[in-house]
């Protein structure tokens, strides 16, 4: 037998967007003004939603928070290819795709506040829980999945996770059933190169987490995570594959986790502040504002202007948030079982 | 009637709900075309499709994160772990997942379905395909457990967990899959959950046990004025039931296969104590596995307890 090449693989990397603001016309995405002008403006309530967050914590009126700063390229670009009544199973750092999807804003905050009442999604919402458990929530997401095939209904089921989840087995176990089943899903992975304080280069050997796909026997993709059109395009595609039975596909949207792991966490104990500043430069947010500003449709007061809107919106719910009469002691037994066992019973009586 | 084994009981049972509830779904290690290693979902493939009864990778938190995901989406899932051995690596998402999604989401995403494992010593089989940590799931608020002793119970027992509203973890006895066989009726019945059954009626002493322990104990007690009662389910355990029948006969004797340190008999002798311990003419004896790891063939007989230490125990509380 002689000694054969059984395979080679290409993995393809997306970008629509440079850093200069300049579009791909071959690569852009169909969108109409009003729809970009609206992923601009969820792109910034993401981002005063995560000062205010950030403040509310350091103020002690909510507990540790996970920020999303620098990722808002990579959650609303992704959540805003989403249609009504497909399924989300996110991890805990995705609120750009909770904002973008029109989750209540006072209930995030509610959440981060330690009032686990607002993990209820309002109904016609299917996103599932805060996963804090890393990579858990992706077999769930396959399973949701089986169920849509099962009932021919013509969902596609999403689940967003980071790139340490990639390297636990749960990731495997998702990904290898996606693949073997074929399954209406799209894996999202928001690279932001850091898990605490563990970088990409320990936490995986491969040279691209996209290319982890190809052994599971579907398509992985690398997008640009601070380009929201490459995103988009990306996430778009994925979305009607998987409706049309052409089965799962990754997405690895290559971003950076500006700020800390948590509000408890300290990223300048390991981190270059250089590679920060570099990154900074790659901001998501300014680069659409190049982009708009090109075609006569950005000025910095228009920024100011988007900012306030959004801070209103933010402040108003941190009202509402604000508002919410705590708990009362018997609602720690709400939902644990569907009916009382009789020494719960017993105990609720008892607080 | 029918006289089936426990094996042709729960095949019955998964049928019978599979035909009459189309969210129902199995899946699991080798459940579709090989019928499952102890052929429980034998011929459920060629009736009712693979598409109700899939034949996952193996991947065992995968099939219970899977089961979740299906369940949250509104069927019925029934994922078998091949041993309970194995659920370990499942825990994850049993505890963490399972057990919490209702009260996580506030009863907006529920989890309905029923975690089938083969459990329990005494089949000559391979490391961590023996296992009896039933106390560690009992821990967990939001999961029901559930050991059948036989297969009338196991039938009528399986179709309350698919119809329960919350995750049900189903301990199969394994030595006892085709040990007994029993009038099984042909069609519905229903064995509520949280109950326990008075097996043997008597007077002086009573004699808690479950699964494989309970045939066991049946024998031991001949010739003794012992009231047996077969606990069924764990979690949530019939307190009323034990209270009952400790206060008619003030003697308690617990008897598990599982090793004694944070066994479930602990739960049970620390119940009786702050409910009961003024009706108690002598102390709660627990006869169960010491507190070593299940193992092999050659020396099980050792583990599991053997009707002569449960008629000790019998001797030494009937003393009091």
């Amino acid at each position: 037998m002689p000694l054969e090449s059984i395979g080679t693989f290409e993995i393809k990397r997306l970008g629509v967007l440079n850093e200069r603001g300049e579009a791909d016309p071959d690569l852009m995405p169909q969108l109409s003004e009003e729809e970009i002008r609206r992923m601009y403006e969820l792109m910034l309530l993401a981002r005063v939603f995560d000062e205010r967050a950030v403040a509310l914590q350091r103020e002690g009126r909510i507990g540790t928070y996970p920020p999303i700063l620098g990722q808002e390229a990579a959650q609303v670009g992704s959540a805003f290819a989403l249609s009504p009544g497909d399924w989300v199973f996110p991890s805990f750092r995705e609120m750009g795709v909770h904002l973008t999807l029109g989750f209540p804003i006072a209930q995030l905050l509610q959440y981060w506040g330690g009032d686990e009442r607002a993990q209820k999604a309002p109904e016609g919402l299917n996103i599932f829980p805060f996963c804090v458990a890393v990579a858990s929530q992706i077999p769930q997401a396959v399973g949701a999945a089986l169920a849509v095939r099962y009932r021919r209904d013509p969902a596609v089921v999403v689940t967003y996770f980071g790139d340490g989840a990639t390297s636990k087995g749960d990731f495997h176990e998702g990904m290898n059933m996606a693949g073997v089943f074929k399954l209406p899903m799209v894996f999202i992975c928001q690279n932001n190169q850091w898990a605490i304080s563990v970088p990409l280069k320990t936490q995986t050997a491969s040279p691209s987490i996209a290319q982890k796909a190809i052994a599971y026997g579907f398509e992985g993709v690398q997008v640009d995570g601070n380009d929201v059109f490459a995103v988009y395009r990306a996430t778009r595609e994925a979305f009607e594959k998987a409706r049309g039975g052409g089965g799962p596909t990754f997405i690895e949207c290559l971003t950076y986790r500006m700020a800390d792991h948590t509000t408890a966490d300290d990223a300048g104990r390991y981190r270059p502040p250089e590679e920060v500043a570099l990154w900074r430069e790659r901001d998501p947010i300014a680069r659409l504002e190049r982009f708009l500003e090109a075609r006569g449709a950005w000025t910095p007061q228009l920024r100011v202007e988007a900012k306030e809107k959004a801070a209103r919106i933010i402040d108003d719910a941190i009202r509402e948030m604000e508002d919410v009469p705590p708990p009362a002691p018997a609602e720690l037994f709400d939902g644990v079982l569907a009916a009382l066992t009789p020494r719960q019973a017993g105990q609720k009586k008892g607080l | 009637m029918a006289q089936l084994n426990m094996v042709q009981a729960i095949n019955q049972a998964l049928a019978y709900e599979m035909e009459r509830d189309d969210r129902v779904v199995l899946l699991g290690e080798d459940v579709g075309r090989d019928g499952g290693v102890f052929r429980v979902t034998e011929g459920l493939m060629e009736r009712f499709g693979g598409e109700r009864v899939l034949d996952t990778p193996l991947c065992e938190a995968g099939i219970m994160g899977a089961a979740i995901g299906m369940a949250a989406y509104g069927l019925r899932p029934v994922p078998e772990i091949q041993f309970m051995g194995f659920t370990y690596s499942a825990f994850e998402q049993l505890f963490a997942h399972a057990a919490r999604i209702r009260s996580r989401s506030r009863g907006r995403f529920t989890c309905p379905l029923v975690v089938r494992t083969p459990y329990g010593g005494g089949i000559k089989a391979p490391e961590l395909h023996e296992e009896s940590t039933e106390a560690l799931f009992c821990q967990v608020p939001g999961l029901k457990v559930v050991v059948p002793s036989g297969p009338y119970m196991a039938k009528g027992l399986l179709l309350s967990a698919l119809r329960d509203p919350d995750p049900v973890l189903f301990l199969e006895p394994t030595r006892l899959y085709r040990l007994i066989r029993e009038e099984v009726p042909e069609g519905e019945y229903l064995v509520e959950l949280g109950k326990a059954r008075v097996a043997r009626s008597g007077g002086a002493v009573t004699v808690v046990a479950w699964g494989s322990m309970l045939e066991r104990v049946l024998k031991a007690v001949d010739g003794y004025d012992a009231e047996v009662l077969d606990l069924l389910t764990l979690s949530p355990f019939d307190i009323g039931a034990v209270l009952a029948s400790v206060r008619k006969t003030g003697r308690l004797v617990i008897v598990h296969e599982a090793a004694k340190s944070c066994g479930f008999g602990a739960e049970i002798a620390a119940t009786v104590a702050e409910e009961a311990i003024l009706h108690l003419r002598g102390p709660v004896l627990r006869v169960t596995a010491p507190d070593v790891p299940v193992p092999l063939a050659k020396l099980i007989d050792h583990y599991l307890p053997g009707a002569q230490q449960i008629r000790q125990a019998l001797d030494e509380v009937l003393q009091y």
